[in-house]
This record gives structure tokens, C-alpha cells and sequence, in this order.
């Protein structure tokens, strides 16, 4: 028999709904001594981003002469998984994340506007539960925020899935693992445009349909999650500096 | 509210890892009340009539199913946790228990107290799972009585500690027996499980005063540890099921089957248990003195009279003695533990017994299952002056070491022993076959009744079907006599160049049959119609099945066709598939298209057709057999049944045809395209039908008694024996037909895949020889072509495909399913022919001319080709075996090379293959029991 991901009664194996996401928290600036940085987790899906820049492009034949150069690097701490391993940055996943999280971060910098400079974004996984590709996108717009980097809009992620004839938001590792698809979107909020979409499995068209919107609406939750963050930390700022009375 | 469970579990590699997983709490579980003030009502189903809101434990579920399946419990709560724990321990009783849940007529209701905020509970640091599943229980129950008015809610549970526990708590609780007594139905205590904890209430535990029948299981942990350093093998045990005192566990770690010998050594195990084996020492292995008729005397059992099998799969098990291994024997082990039961409800009749006096006390009666692979189970009832002359159904509770049989309890009566439509119930639950009518939510998916067709609706409306107007073709069909539900049509068409327009039209159930509407679903539940001698049991409901699918003559009726352009020497050039609307000019018998062809006066423009399509599917037979298709024959026989009695008037052979292997050629060649199309356009999810090749071990007993009667066969591949089968001729005409049965049933049958699962060379079709093989052409009676034609569809882009049929795993578990209703289809086919043949012959014994087809030591099997029935001739009489147990009695002689048993003094002589008088009777050795008895007439 084929695992129930979604009992009869309607609840996931963590006992969340099909379209509930797990618990989001997420902490802006916590590396004082990067530009910009930020924790979030997503359930058991802990993730750390930190942002240098823009500074000085280090190797000189790199330099854009006309916006800035993004580098990204993703990496998973050696603990992040129930079997601790040392994993290391150069395999093929860690890899394409890097370039993935890499291209959604650059599509939202204003890049032209910091020519000859170069940011660079340094994503961890501290623990792993499903959903990192998502986790990671969202502390790096949290982090390039912090590090005040102009951005067109925030970039927010989430991901969906599609089990036992269910779309399921925000899929956790066990989800994860049921050989469904699993889709991750990066979305503009504001501009209510898509920035990534990724998905790895033959879905009927119909179905793909319903898990984008699903994926969409997810990510448009983390969007509000975010921004309330933000705004709460920019608040925390301003008092700091006796801009703001609270 | 979030909470987080962690536990540690090995990996794969023997990793120990810790696993944390989040669990959320929530607050906006509903409790299920239609009473309660504030929960959420959309899904509540306890009602404020009920007497009791009862929460079950996880015991009561696992034990006391066929009560809970009783109407007169109604307003439970099954709680996720007990759910949980059956689901692990048990997946049919999680099914049986899921089934009464969705009935929205029972009342269950499933609370998922481990997501709620105030009835999720974590272990405490000394407890057992099994403990803290138990406090959940009760935390959960007590919530229930602090939710809903303590006087309501009753915790149903045997254990005695639990209820203690949850007494002290403050929680109404009762066993299920004094429940049920409660309830004022004593027929109902018949349906309780004895248990254990119950009997530790009334028993006193007197030690050692049992005589241990059976040696203990192994526990759990030391099975495992067995199992893994190989002093034990884990396999399905298998009983024989012409002796029921051998069984086979088929066992990797081994790599052969292993036998088991004796109740003794099967140790409590049933059929179809998952076991964990010992080897017995080698010594003790069994060696060449199997192979009697029937085994042991201690209880009487031997082998039937029964219809010949029709496969491998159907024949008994034969040992392969090879020389060298004849001293070895076969591995032979002993069960020490049962990993997985397999234990269902079970057909049969109390063993007659005399009557205690006076009624209603409670009687203890064994029970004897129809099964002859169930051993005999003790039950307890209160109603025994009603059951002694029914048969009934009974399920198994226990098994106790100390019990020679089985603990069991009544569930349900089927109907009187001897009446005919109770025997045939019988047989349709032992084969699992859903015999209900439709159910309401099923009829309501039926188009309106009386349907026809109409051009505005199914040509115009639906432009993207493409459906094409075959109207004005002449098509008909050809069926066997008195067919109501033609699901195959066909026409010729010569061209003018030579050529020939051939289509195959079969009918388009799929345009009636939506994907995942409750017939759909009910349909693939039932996967086949199931054709009883007197009756039929439809996969589709009868609207369908005989009117509106139904390709009758004169009517329009729409269809999916696969038409052809082949040359006149019947090579196909080209062909295509649509839907299609036709109208069948004339539906024909086998017979009479026969006559037609034969008649050479009949010049007119159908029969003509005939005669094309005969000359055509000749060649495509030819040319399939020089591909090397087998030509086989199993003796199929067909009852004239009396309409007013349903008696069983004569019964012969069924008469093949030209007509009839007209007919199939076709139907094969248009299943072979269609597998073709569908597999290139889905590679990985095709339902195909695939024949393995049989091993050459499944021939030896094939090539043992050819090589006694001085036939050669050539068993390297299916060309090479199909050779040798025609030059397999005898002095007699029968010969050759014989030597044919006995090569069918040394093959496995074909079966359903996906073909994601297997790569292309095993997706071959060995008795067609076909490369690729699939059903297309009969969806009115079996699910699978339902399957191919959404398939076909799909893949010329008229439809989509649902998306189940894109899944693999589900596509295979459909597949899996299909076989299993198909070969149970069949086995209650024969069962039911089998039935009609005792009927037959109980009235007339006869005298008929048999074959001998296998010598065994103290007789010989023969086969009766008129009758198609096949059973054992005892030459040394049954006291003479049981005195002395040794095989030949200084009587007779075997000669197991020449397959030859000759009697001592050499005044007679058989030989396998021989021809035998034989006497047909019917006898009844045991009440109840009646069977056919073959004797040899000196």
C-alpha cells in the first residue's frame, strides 16, 4: 500500500492541512559583522544568509563595467542532516542551488545601479527538513534587505507539492520524499511576477496548474511574513538611532 | 502549537541516525458530534440518539472486526492513534475497518486526537509504546467525556489493566462481551472473538494442564536476528492444495522452495502467512517417498476429482526428482514463527456432531472450512441447532500452542448445505468475488435510460472525439450462442485493388465509463465479469453490459475501431484506430457463420465476408505459428443447464470452430497493434499482457511422461516445441490432444504489467509468441481493456489520460489487482463447473472411457476427456494403505522411468497414457461432503 500522505480526514502527516505552511521565524541581522544577514526557518528548515557587498570586485577580469556582479555560494553545515556527513560545496547540488538562488538574487538587485561593484551572498543550511531551495531564497532577500542592497522588489519562495492527488503546500522531507513533484517558485510580491520556477517531474498540465497557484499563494504568505519582519527591524533600527520613539 | 517528536532509526546502512520530525497541535479539530455546541459540524456523524458514543481500543479493532461490522454497532469513535496501530499491525482489518468508516450509514467517526492540542500526549521516560498508545486512549476518551457529558462516552476494551486504568480515571469502561450483552442480542455474542484477556476472567490458570500440541513461536526480535544471520528464511507459505499437510515456502535466502511437512511442522501456520522457516537437518529431508495419491491417515484427506487445470498454476505441485537429488531430497525446514497472518473469514459447515440437549447453552463445534487448505477451527456458539445443516462463515481469533485447531467465531450464515445457489456463494466469497448488486451512487453514473444514438449529441458535440460514421459498413459480429454482451464487431471490406479493409469494433465503454466516477472505481474493484455456469456476475451493470455497450445487430452503438489495410495474402500494410459509430447488420453464433462459410449456395454479400476474413485470419494463424505460437489445448466443457431447475441436463465438450478461430485471430491481432500504439506513446505506463517463458524445470513432468511413451520434445523455445508437439502423434487421434493438455498446464499464466516496470524482452507474450501483448478488444467484461482503451485514446490525442494511469506504482497496483480478480474469476468458473459436474453425475453414474495421465505408487491419475474432469484411481484399496503405510502392499509394482504400474503377479499392466474404463459416481464418505469418485472397471 502506498503511504497516506493526506489521512481521510484531511491532515498531513505533521498534522498540518494540504494547504498550510509550516511555522516561519526569521531573525534579521545576526552576523553584526557582514553588510547583511538574516536566520529563517521554516519549520525544521533552518537556514542562514549572509551578504557581503557591494564592494570592490576581488579578481579585476570579473568586473561588469556596467552593473554589479552577484556571486552566491549554498552550502549545508555538516550537521544539517540526521547523518552527519561532510558535504562539500563543489557537488553537483550544491552547485546548481548556487546558481539558482544565485540568478532569482541578481534578478531582484537593481544591478545597474552599483556598476563595477561585487555582492556576495553566502547561504548555509543549518538543519534540513524539505523545502531548503525555498528556505534559502527567502533568508537571502531578508539578508540582501538588511544589507540594503537596492532590490526591485523582495523576492519571496515557496514550494508545492502534489501527493495522493493533493496539492500540499510547503513540503517537508517525508513529503518530500514521496516522489511526487515538487515545485519552487520565486515571486515579486509587489510585482506580481514569477522569477524561478523549477520543477523536475512529468505533472498533466491540470495539475501543474493547481500546484503554481497553490506554490503562488504560499509564496505570497511568506511575502506578508517578511515584510512584517522587516518593517519590524527597520522599527528596532530607527529607535536606535532616536529617529523613532516607541 | 508545535511540537516536535524525535526518534532515533537506523539506516540502511546500520547508521544510527536521529530522526526529528515536527508535529503540529491544532485547536480546530472537531469532535464529530452532531450535538456538540462548538465544534465544526460539516463532517460530524455521532448522533444524539445513540445510546453510547464508544471509543474503541486498538485490540478491540484488530479483534473484533466482524462485530464491528455488525450493524448494531453504530457511533464510534475511532481515534487516529488506534487507527494508527491497526494500520501497522493489520492492513486488511485497516481496510475492512476504513470500508465501515466511509459508510455513511454506520456512524464511525475518526478523531485525530494525535493533532489535537489536548489529547496529544508524549511518551513518559519508562513507558512502552504500547503503553502510551493505551494513556492516549484514555486521555482521549476522557476529553470525549469532558467534551460531551461523561454519562455518553464508553471506552470499549479487553484488557483488563487498561480498564482498571481508565476506571480509576473516571472513564465508563466495559469488555466487548458485556457490552454486547448489554445490547440484548445474544445471536450477536456468537460475532465476539474469544480473547485471551477474556478467558483470564472465567479460566483459572491452572499450569501445564494442556498438552502442548505445537512448538512456541520465537519471539520477534530472535526471528529477526535469525532471519538475519541466516539460520532462518522468511517466504509466503503456500499449502499444497491437493494434500493439505504439505506446504512450500518459497524462500530467496534458499533459492528453491522449501517444503514443510506435516501439521506438526507447519506449526499453526496458514496459508498465505508470511512464516520464518527452519532447515530441518539434510537427514531428515524428504526424499523420493512423496508422490502418493494421498499422504497421511490421520485425518482423512486425499485428493479430489476436479476439472483439469488449466495451467501450472492450477496443477498440483510435482517434485522434481532428478537423479542426483533424489538422495538429497528437497530442502525441508519447520515454521518457528509466523511473521505476518494471513488470516481471513473462511466458507464451510459445522462438522456434524451430536446434539447436546437442550438449546441456547453455549456449544463448542468445529468447524470445517470448504477450503481444504484451512484446517478444521474450533468455534463457540449459542445458536448450534441453527447452524449445524448451513453453511457459514467463521473467522479465526487465536491459536494456541496448546490447541490442536484453531479458535474461531461465527460471523455470518450463507445458506443451506446441498441448496445450490448457497454452494455457489460459497464459492464466489472464497474466490473474493463482489457478487452485490450495484450500489445506488454506481446507477446514478449510467446515461439516461433508454439510451440511442444520436448524431447531434455524439458527432456533433463531441468534434474532438472524431468520432467517424461507420454506419453504412456491413459489420457483424460472431459470438457463442445466446451472447448478451457483444463487445466485438467485425467487417471485410475488399478493395479493388486485391486489398482488404479489415476492422476489429469493440464496443466504447469508455464513453460511458468516466474515469473515477463510482463505477469506474466499483468496475476496477471487480476487474472481470465472472462466468458461473448458471449465472453471471457483471463487472458493469446490466444496462451497459447487455443493451447499451453491447454491439447488437440493427442498432447504432458507438465503438473504437482498428481498422487495417491488409494485402490479400493477410499482411497488414497499414493501420489505424478512431472511435466510431456502427450499425451491426447481424449478430452471429459460431455456428451459425459456420454453417454460412460452409454452405456453398449462400452467395451473398455477409457471408462472403465470412469466407474472406476465414481465408485471411487462416494465413495470420499460419504465419503465428511458424512465428512459433503454441496451438494448446484445455478441455473446456460446456453444461446444458435446464432453464426451469437450473440442473445440469448434459454436459460435453465445447466445439471449437473455424468461426471460433476466425473470430480470435483477429481480436489477437487487433490487441497486438493496440499494444504497439500504446506503448510508443507511453513507454512507461502501458498496461500490457505479458506470458513468461516457462522454465525448464516447469516441463519435467511434461517431458517424463513423453519420454515413457517414446515421445521426443524439444522444450528450447516456443517454436522448437510447438515443432515437436505436431510431430507428437500417436497411434490414436487423441494423442496428440492429450500430449497438448499436459503441455498447457505445465505453463504459468499470462498476466497483467505496467510496462514502466519490466524492460522490453520480458514484456513477451511466450504462447503467442508476441513481442507485445495487451486485452483491448472485450472492455465489457474486463477492466484492463477498460484501462488500454483510455490509454489508445490518450495516445491519439482524443482524450486525456486520467492521471492515475500516468502513476506507476498505481498503475501497477491496478495491474496486481486485475490479475488477482482474473485468476479468481477463473478458479470460480471452475469451482462452479466443478459444482455442476457433482450435480450431474450424482443422478446418473456413468461409465466412461479415461486417459491415464500420471502414474503415482499406489494409483493413477486419470483424465476423462469427455468430461473434462480429472482425478485419482486408487488400485490399492484404502485399508490396505492405511494398515501398513508402505506404498505398493507387495500388489503392485511402479516403474517410475516408464511411468508404468503393473501388479505383482503381472496379470495387468498400465501405462501413462493408456486407456482406462472408468466409473463415475458420486459418494459422500463424510456428511456433507459429497465429491466424485472415479473406479476402475476390471
Amino acid at each position: 500500500m502506498t503511504t497516506e500522505y493526506v489521512s481521510p480526514e484531511g491532515l498531513r502527516l505533521d498534522g498540518r492541512r494540504p494547504h498550510e505552511m509550516r511555522h516561519m521565524h526569521a531573525v534579521v541581522g545576526v552576523v553584526p559583522s557582514a553588510d547583511g544577514s538574516a536566520l529563517f526557518h521554516m519549520g525544521n528548515t533552518k537556514v542562514m544568509a549572509v551578504v557581503y557587498g557591494p564592494h570592490e570586485v576581488s579578481n579585476r577580469t570579473h568586473q561588469l563595467h556596467d552593473r554589479a556582479l552577484v556571486r552566491c555560494e549554498y552550502s549545508m553545515a555538516t550537521f544539517s542532516t540526521g547523518e552527519r556527513r561532510r558535504r562539500g560545496k563543489t557537488d553537483r547540488r550544491s552547485t546548481e542551488l548556487s546558481l539558482v538562488i544565485g540568478q532569482t538574487m541578481e534578478a531582484a538587485i537593481m544591478t545597474h545601479l552599483l556598476p563595477r561593484t561585487q555582492i556576495d551572498i553566502y547561504v548555509q543550511v543549518l538543519q534540513a527538513d524539505g523545502g531548503t531551495r525555498a528556505a534559502c531564497i527567502n533568508a537571502a532577500s531578508i539578508a540582501l534587505a538588511d544589507a540594503g542592497i537596492p532590490m526591485r522588489d523582495l523576492v519571496v519562495s515557496c514550494a508545492a507539492g502534489y501527493l495522493n492527488s493533493t496539492p500540499l503546500l510547503d513540503l517537508n522531507y517525508q513529503e518530500d520524499s514521496g516522489g511526487g513533484p515538487d515545485l519552487v517558485v520565486g515571486y515579486f510580491p509587489k510585482l506580481e511576477k514569477l522569477s524561478l520556477l523549477q520543477m523536475d517531474s512529468k505533472v498533466p498540465i491540470e495539475t501543474f496548474e493547481k500546484v503554481l497557484e497553490l506554490a503562488t499563494e504560499g509564496a505570497k504568505a511568506v511575502a506578508t511574513f517578511m515584510r512584517e519582519k522587516l518593517l519590524e527591524n527597520t522599527k528596532t533600527l530607527a529607535s536606535a538611532r532616536g529617529h523613532l520613539k516607541l | 502549537m508545535l511540537s516536535n517528536k524525535s526518534f532515533v532509526r537506523k539506516t540502511r546502512h546500520g547508521k544510527v541516525v536521529k530522526v526529528v520530525r515536527e508535529h503540529y497541535l491544532r485547536d480546530d479539530i472537531a469532535c464529530g458530534a452532531l450535538f456538540c455546541p462548538t465544534c465544526d459540524k460539516s463532517r460530524a456523524k455521532l448522533r444524539d440518539t445513540a445510546l453510547n458514543i464508544v471509543v474503541i481500543d486498538t485490540n478491540v479493532a484488530l479483534h473484533q472486526m466482524d462485530l464491528l461490522e455488525n450493524e448494531v454497532m453504530s457511533d464510534v469513535v475511532v481515534l487516529a492513534v488506534v487507527l494508527e496501530e491497526v494500520k501497522n499491525k493489520n492492513l486488511s482489518i485497516y481496510n475492512r475497518l476504513r470500508t465501515v468508516i466511509d459508510n455513511p450509514l454506520r456512524h464511525f467517526f475518526v478523531f485525530s486526537n494525535e493533532n489535537h492540542k489536548d489529547t496529544y500526549i508524549k511518551s513518559l521516560p519508562t513507558e512502552t509504546p504500547n503503553d502510551r498508545n493505551d494513556r492516549a486512549i484514555r486521555v482521549a476518551s476522557q476529553w470525549y467525556q469532558h467534551h460531551l457529558g461523561a454519562a455518553k462516552v464508553l471506552l470499549l476494551t479487553n484488557d483488563n489493566d487498561n480498564r482498571r486504568k481508565a476506571r480509576e480515571d473516571g472513564i465508563v469502561a466495559e469488555t466487548v462481551d458485556s457490552y454486547v450483552q448489554t445490547l440484548g442480542k445474544p445471536e450477536l455474542l456468537d460475532l465476539v472473538a474469544r480473547s485471551d484477556a477474556m478467558d483470564v476472567d472465567v479460566e483459572d490458570l491452572r499450569p501445564n494442564k494442556k498438552a502442548v500440541v505445537y512448538g512456541e513461536h520465537k519471539v520477534m526480535s530472535e526471528i529477526t536476528a535469525g532471519l538475519h544471520n541466516g539460520r532462518f528464511h522468511q517466504g509466503k507459505l503456500r499449502v499444497n492444495r491437493y494434500n493439505p499437510f504439505e506446504a512450500y515456502v518459497g524462500s530467496e535466502s534458499v533459492g528453491e522452495e522449501i517444503l514443510i511437512h506435516g501439521r506438526q511442522d507447519m506449526n499453526r501456520a496458514f496459508d498465505g502467512d508470511v512464516v520464518a522457516v527452519e532447515l530441518l537437518p539434510q537427514s531428515s529431508w524428504v526424499g523420493s517417498e512423496v508422490g502418493k495419491i494421498a499422504d497421511r491417515d490421520d485425518e482423512e484427506e486425499e485428493e479430489q476429482v476436479g476439472l483439469v487445470p488449466a495451467s501450472a498454476d492450477d496443477a498440483p505441485r510435482e517434485f522434481k526428482l532428478e537423479d542426483g537429488k533424489k538422495a538429497a531430497g528437497r530442502p525441508t525446514g519447520r515454521v518457528v514463527g509466523i511473521i505476518k497472518r494471513n488470516w481471513r473469514q473462511y466458507c464451510g459447515s459445522i462438522e456434524p456432531m451430536k446434539m447436546p440437549g437442550g438449546s441456547g447453552g453455549t456449544v463448542q463445534a468445529l468447524f470445517v472450512s470448504a477450503d481444504r487448505r484451512i484446517p478444521k477451527i474450533r468455534i463457540q456458539t449459542r445458536q448450534i441447532a441453527n447452524l449445524i445443516d448451513k453453511r457459514i462463515m467463521v473467522s479465526v481469533d487465536s491459536w494456541e500452542p496448546t490447541s490442536r485447531y484453531p479458535n474461531g467465531h461465527y460471523v455470518r450464515t450463507i445458506g443451506d448445505i446441498g441448496d445450490r445457489a448457497t454452494e455457489s456463494d460459497v464459492l464466489l466469497i472464497e474466490n473474493d468475488i463482489n457478487s452485490r448488486p450495484f450500489s445506488e451512487a454506481v446507477l446514478a453514473c449510467l446515461p439516461p435510460l433508454p439510451w440511442s444514438f444520436s448524431e447531434e449529441e455524439h458527432l456533433k458535440n463531441h468534434a474532438h472525439l472524431k468520432r467517424e460514421d461507420l454506419r453504412h459498413i456491413r459489420i457483424f459480429s460472431v459470438d457463442p450462442p445466446g451472447c448478451r454482451d457483444i463487445d466485438d464487431a467485425l467487417h471485410c471490406t475488399p478493395l479493388p485493388d486485391g486489398r482488404f479493409e479489415v476492422g476489429v469494433h469493440i464496443a466504447d465503454v469508455t464513453n460511458f465509463v468516466l474515469p473515477n466516477l463510482p463505477l469506474d472505481v466499483e468496475a476496477s474493484q471487480r476487474g472481470t465479469s465472472v462466468y458461473m455456469v448458471e449465472r453471471r456476475i457483471d463487472m458493469l451493470p446490466k444496462p451497459l453490459t447487455e443493451d447499451i455497450c453491447s454491439l447488437r445487430a440493427d442498432v447504432e452503438r458507438l465503438a473504437f475501431s482498428c481498422i487495417w489495410i491488409m494485402s490479400s495474402e493477410a499482411e497488414i500494410e497499414s493501420v489505424r484506430f478512431t472511435k466510431s459509430v456502427i450499425k451491426s447488420c447481424a449478430a452471429l453464433s459460431y455456428a451459425e457463420a459456420q454453417a454460412r462459410m460452409d454452405d456453398s449456395r449462400m452467395m451473398d454479400g455477409l457471408t462472403t465476408d465470412l469466407r474472406n476474413m476465414n481465408r485471411l485470419a487462416k494465413i495470420m494463424r499460419l504465419r503465428r505459428i511458424e512465428r512459433g505460437a503454441l496451438t494448446l489445448a484445455s478441455p473446456e466443457v460446456k453444461f446444458e443447464i435446464d432453464t426451469e431447475t437450473h440442473d445440469p441436463l448434459d454436459v460435453g465438450m465445447y466445439q471449437v470452430r473455424e468461426a471460433n478461430m476466425m473470430v480470435e485471430e483477429f481480436m489477437l491481432a487487433a490487441n497486438m497493434s493496440v499494444a504497439g500504439k500504446i506503448l510508443k506513446e507511453f513507454p512507461s505506463c502501458s498496461l500490457l499482457r505479458r506470458h513468461p517463458e516457462p522454465t525448464p524445470q516447469m516441463f519435467e513432468p511434461l517431458l517424463r511422461t513423453a519420454a515413457a511413451v517414446g515421445v521426443n520434445l524439444d522444450i528450447s523455445t516456443s517454436k522448437a516445441l510447438a515443432d515437436s508437439l505436431d510431430l507428437a502423434v500417436g497411434d490414436d487421434p487423441y494423442f496428440n490432444k492429450l500430449i497438448r493438455i499436459l503441455a498447457t498446464r505445465c505453463m504459468t499464466q499470462a498476466v497483467y504489467f505496467c510496462s514502466g516496470e519490466l524492460s522490453y524482452p520480458e514484456y513477451l507474450h511466450y504462447g503467442l509468441a508476441a513481442p507485445l501483448y495487451t486485452h483491448f478488444t472485450s472492455p465489457i467484461r474486463r477492466y484492463a481493456d477498460v484501462v488500454v482503451h483510455r490509454l489508445l485514446s490518450a495516445a491519439l490525442g482524443l482524450s486525456s489520460l486520467p492521471e492515475q494511469l500516468r502513476d506507476m506504482p498505481h498503475l501497477t497496483s491496478l495491474s496486481d489487482n486485475l490479475n488477482y480478480r482474473h485468476r479468481n474469476a477463473q478458479m470460480a468458473g471452475r469451482a462452479s463447473v466443478e459444482l455442476h459436474t457433482v450435480i450431474f453425475f450424482k443422478k446418473r453414474p456413468t461409465d466412461e472411457e479415461a486417459r491415464i495421465v500420471k502414474i503415482r505408487s499406489n494409483g493413477f491419475i486419470v483424465f476423462i476427456p469427455k468430461f473434462g474432469i480429472e482425478g485419482p484411481v486408487y488400485l490399492v484399496g484404502k485399508e490396505a494403505k492405511g494398515s501398513s503405510g508402505s506404498s505398493n502392499d507387495g500388489m503392485w509394482e511402479v516403474d517410475d522411468e516408464h511411468q508404468i504400474i503393473r501388479s505383482t503377479d503381472g496379470s495387468r499392466t498400465f501405462k501413462v497414457l493408456n486407456t482406462v474404463r472408468i466409473r463415475i459416481e458420486v459418494v459422500e464418505p463424510q456428511p456433507n461432503r459429497q465429491k466424485l469418485q472415479l473406479t476402475l472397471i476390471m
